[in-house]
């Protein structure tokens, strides 16, 4: 959809590791890591792009936000939950709009493209995994983790869909103000644009260097704590 | 049943053999002696410590020699972000073997951001030890201020080391005169808000978890709950690093008290947090 590719980057840049995911799954669609599914018709006065997404899928990661004015992405993102068991927002732009949350439009190759919104905005999606981009052993361990049906380890994401608008301002609506914050400094270390720095052991939010990205609020111990199991042997 | 001081592998009473490290440190020198001989023999390659900024204040510093690690000895009470340069630490300074101190609040931080990584690419391999320190509660840094400067009639720049214990707080100022109490009844208005809806004393997830309860004076106790924490325990131990004798489980003052406490805190906060959520608001879920 209407992101950088990063994300996508982040999941070949497991090494070693990917060759575990590889083995596991069965890789139909993923047009940036292997392309099947392009067919490409030419005719005398035009060259025909298709590209079909496939039936039956079980894990569809949706990298990039949904841009609103673009037919053809609004049609692809309903067929591709039409046609998946589980829809993954990968990256903050799937899950929260991330930096895509801040176009204005006008821009070429398409001016009149103004609207990107996350995924979970269009059609249902059951886990959100933000980051910009989400670490490569978050989403090797997020994969693994489906793959494997641990419910546990992935109810984290699961709830996180609801954070469609999670920025920096959360950290202060949901935490700081509701007396949360014990100052751990998590959310600063977490923050990739470095917006966030710790003064008397609270955050400090410059919001004009956020980018919604939503990992300070995924990171954050006060709004939900990780669930024990296995946590003492991580 | 669950441990009223979470999962553990072994306790024991301990304190450092080495002599500058015991007289610098709050109270065993377990830290101290474990950051020393984790940077000394390789096992650790940089540590992250609450070092003290002008007037007593605690910033979390990446230190990597023994004198900078026993330059940010003993307890701060106050806030001190140690997770947010944990990142720094490893993209920064290169850092391989990482040893992290922080409350229980922070480790549990800490473990969360290992469990899902997601904003913390290639760092969780790169944690060598992560221990933990026994926490009732935290003071802001104006509430310890408030405490030393107008109860304790200390100035903070003044102050070479607190200490809570026997049911005072206790400001050691630097000119070497006694140390000037505060009765804990005073201290609990200062206490940090967030700190109420914390269930954990004694870092139950940390590889290693110490402070002073439970052990004589100068001594600490040492809970070493997982393989990480034992490993390098026993590495410690077969050095000599450490001069250690078996936990007190009978008397009042030993066990007993640790579990006591833990218990205390637990009972206390859960109320806090019932409290919380019959006003409708909102809990760390």
């Amino acid at each position: 959809m209407s992101g950088c590719t990063g994300c996508v980057i982040s999941f070949a840049d497991t090494y070693e590791k990917i060759l575990d995911v590889l083995s596991a799954v069965d890789l139909v669609y993923a047009i940036t890591l292997a392309d099947g599914q392009t067919k490409v018709t030419e005719t005398e006065d035009k060259i025909l792009i298709e590209r079909l997404y496939p039936d039956s899928i079980d894990i569809a990661l949706v990298e990039g936000s949904i841009c609103l004015d673009d037919p053809h992405a609004v049609e692809l993102i309903k067929e591709v939950r039409k046609n998946s068991k589980i829809v993954v927002a990968l990256g903050a732009c799937a899950a929260t709009g991330g930096v895509t949350r801040f176009g204005r439009g006008g821009q070429n190759p398409q001016p009149t493209q103004v609207a990107f919104v996350p995924v979970a905005e269009v059609v249902k999606v059951d886990f959100a995994v933000p980051g910009c981009p989400p670490s490569t052993d978050s989403i090797v361990k997020f994969v693994m983790a489906a793959l494997e049906g641990d419910t546990d380890y992935l109810e984290m994401y699961a709830d996180f869909v609801k954070y469609q608008d999670a920025s920096g301002e959360n950290l202060i609506k949901q935490v700081i103000s509701q007396s949360l914050c014990m100052g751990c400094g998590t959310c600063a270390a977490a923050c990739q644009m470095r917006a966030i720095a710790m003064y008397d052991g609270k955050p400090d939010i410059r919001m004009e260097m956020c980018i919604n990205c939503g990992s300070c609020i995924l990171h954050c111990p006060r709004i939900r704590m990780p669930k024990l199991k296995g946590l003492l042997e991580v | 049943m669950t441990n009223p001081i979470g999962e553990y592998i072994e306790m024991i009473s301990a304190r450092a053999t080495d002599p500058e490290i015991l007289k610098k440190a709050q109270d065993g020198g377990i830290v101290t002696a474990a950051y020393v001989y984790g940077l000394e023999n390789g096992l650790l390659d940089g540590v992250i410590v609450a070092d003290t900024a002008e007037g007593f204040k605690p910033v979390p510093k990446i230190a990597r020699t023994r004198e900078e690690v026993l330059s940010a000895c003993g307890t701060k009470y106050s806030v001190c972000p140690n997770v947010s340069v944990v990142k720094n630490a490893v993209k920064e300074y290169a850092l391989e073997k990482v040893g992290f101190v922080g409350t229980p609040c922070q480790i549990i931080a800490m473990k969360k951001m290992m469990q899902y990584p997601n904003a913390f690419r290639e760092t969780v391999g790169n944690i060598g030890l992560i221990i933990g320190i026994y926490c009732m509660e935290n003071f802001p840094y104006n509430g310890i201020k408030t405490l030393v400067e107008e109860y304790a009639s200390v100035q903070m720049s003044d102050v070479l080391k607190t200490d809570i214990g026997k049911g005072k707080l206790f400001v050691y100022p630097k000119d070497g005169s006694e140390a000037v109490t505060v009765p804990i009844k005073e201290t609990i208005p200062f206490e940090q808000k967030s700190c109420h809806v914390c269930m954990d004393y004694t870092a139950e997830l940390a590889d290693i978890a110490t402070g002073s309860v439970g052990s004589p004076d100068g001594w600490s106790t040492v809970v070493i709950r997982n393989k990480r924490g034992k490993d390098f325990m026993d590495k410690m131990l077969a050095a000599g690093i450490l001069e250690t004798r078996p936990l007190d489980m009978e008397s009042k003052g030993g066990y007993p008290l640790l579990e006591k406490l833990s218990d205390n805190k637990k009972a206390k906060n859960a109320k806090e947090i019932e409290r919380r959520i019959e006003m409708g608001l909102p809990v760390p879920y």
